[in-house]
């Protein structure tokens, strides 16, 4: 695929190389080295560092603000937008002020219902929904011009990413749900954690099949589990995860001293496996309140030092 | 049809506890499909309050009417000759009765007895759920007769979100999820090909959002 824009996670991609992404979730405050901190840890060791968006709708410290401090320490930061929260003209608004710092990365997302968060009764807005913000972020910056018509002076310039479930129910609408993503142009994905190769193998070779794996590249989502307890909880009450039996069995068969060590083996193995699966083009690795094991993940499944581009 | 629910009976209280000539005022419509403010509702209410009154040892005149609607200015004019004899009116009609009932008769206050909730369908006796936004324009056409703006928790208009799991919302096991039921239906209707349209960003200005509005018909006037 052609290079568009001078992101560097786009040019990493374009270049063959697996990509490797990861995420800081921004503080409870306005404390900026509670970022830098994160990203200090993880910075060597990925290409790009996605900024949740008021994840599990808890306010925090803005998306766009948190990227701004990864910006400023000469790091890539991938946007998260959720349209939860902005109507059109925020969200486009966001989109500029990002683009005056060069961000060039922009995920786009519904973000979680606020029933989850500490704002369970306040509005939600949805003036668009995440496919309707690739359309946007795309045509802002392919046409030059804002939703309303007129034109963006100095347009901003972003690799435009989703998130993509192969997980989530019904099953026979993920592919049918990635096309649509890729008709609104979207050009990378980051997928939940995947625990279930099949299915995500199945996902992927079924979306192959259809010729979306030509337009999008895929980063495959993993998530180590810190203990049994975790593995239990993924499986049982995160809505869209799936979790096999014999991992769950796996964890707790381990002594709980060793729970932590064998998380990470088992999500180095997966990214082993991954490697092998056609379409996977990189990775993202969540580590949930867990950032310092990024390098070593990281670095044990081969996928450091991490390349250079242009 | 308007679905509304009774508001508890001490927020009733606070609103007319001053009062001393009361009129209970329902409405044969909707509120009366859903019983939260038919004649019967109207008849336990004025009960409820006329026990209060008791209890408290105040004299206060409470009397029923329960009118064909309150959203016609030919029905709230039947009230007319009798509306000097009350101090206040509680309407047991939904939000936009008590409001057309205040607009007629400006000088006498007019208290909500009811919470107005949505537009919806008896599901079976006792259970009401949702089903229209009137959000100006509808989309039911594109989504299998559907309404994700009305039964998503979201309003995804390209849905379903990541949070559908077996059939539900990720809010509440109780609620189906919207684009799970689209889904289900293109299905049915061997028109699955059409989840793969894009739906555009969405016009709202029909909506809450382009202000209070107003269906003018020329062809009906006069």
């Amino acid at each position: 695929m052609k290079v568009k824009t001078p992101s560097k996670l786009e040019k990493i991609l374009a270049a063959g190389h697996y990509a490797v992404t990861s995420e800081v979730g921004p503080p409870r405050g306005s404390d900026p080295e509670n970022i830098t901190k994160k990203a200090e840890m993880i910075k060597d060791y990925v290409d790009a560092i996605n900024v949740t968006d008021n994840q599990t709708s808890v306010t925090r410290m803005c998306s766009l603000a948190a990227c701004i401090r990864l910006k400023l320490m000469g790091l890539e930061p991938v946007l998260q937008m959720v349209t939860r929260d902005r109507n059109r003209i925020a969200l486009q608004s966001d989109i500029l002020g990002a683009a005056s710092y060069d961000i060039h990365n922009i995920l786009c997302l519904s973000g979680d219902h606020q029933s989850f968060g500490d704002c369970a009764q306040g509005q939600n807005v949805h003036d668009l929904d995440s496919m309707q913000l690739i359309q946007t972020a795309r045509y802002m910056r392919d046409e030059g011009k804002f939703l309303g018509g007129g034109d963006i002076g100095r347009p901003p310039n972003m690799f435009v990413g989703a998130a993509a479930n192969p997980f989530a129910d019904p099953f026979e609408i993920r592919v049918p749900r990635l096309a649509k993503k890729v008709a609104a142009g979207v050009e990378f994905i980051q997928s939940q954690c995947i625990y279930n190769m099949e299915k995500f193998e199945l996902w992927l070779k079924m979306s192959g099949d259809r010729g979306l794996l030509d337009n999008v590249y895929i980063l495959a989502g993993v998530t180590p589990f810190k203990s049994a307890g975790m593995a239990r909880y993924m499986k049982n009450r995160v809505p869209g995860i799936e979790v096999p039996d014999e991992l769950v069995k796996r964890m707790a068969d381990t002594p709980k001293e060793k729970q932590p060590e064998e998380g990470i083996n088992i999500c180095i193995e997966q990214i082993e496996h991954l490697k092998g699966v056609e379409g996977v083009h990189g990775f993202h690795v969540m580590a949930i309140e867990w950032e310092e094991m990024v390098p070593e993940i990281v670095e044990r499944s081969g996928l450091y030092p991490r390349p250079t581009v242009e | 049809m308007i679905v509304a629910d009774k508001k508890p009976i001490e927020e009733i209280i606070e609103e007319v506890k001053n009062n001393e000539k009361i009129l209970i005022l329902g409405c044969n419509e909707c509120v009366t499909v859903c019983e939260a403010g038919g004649k019967k509702e109207v008849g336990v209410l004025a009960s409820a309050l006329r026990m209060y009154f008791l209890n408290q040892s105040k004299e206060v005149k409470i009397d029923e009417i329960t009118l064909e609607r309150q959203c016609d200015h030919e029905y709230l004019e039947e009230i007319r000759d009798v509306m000097d004899q009350y101090d206040a009116v509680v309407s047991i009609a939904c939000g936009v009765g008590v409001q057309f009932m205040a607009e007629k008769y400006h000088s006498t206050p007019i208290y909500p007895g009811v919470d107005t909730c949505f537009l919806g369908v008896t599901e079976e006796r006792g259970l009401w759920t949702e089903r229209c936004q009137a959000c100006g324009h509808c989309i039911l056409a594109s989504t299998g007769g559907i309404c994700p703006i009305a039964r998503c928790a979201k309003r995804v208009l390209n849905g379903p979100c990541g949070g559908s799991a077996k059939g539900k919302c990720e809010i509440d096991k109780e609620i189906d999820c919207a684009w799970q039921l689209i889904i289900d239906r293109l299905e049915a209707l061997d028109r699955l090909d059409e989840y793969e349209a894009l739906c555009p960003l969405k016009d709202w200005s029909t909506d809450r959002a382009g202000g209070p509005r107003k269906v003018v018909r020329e062809d009906v006037q006069q």
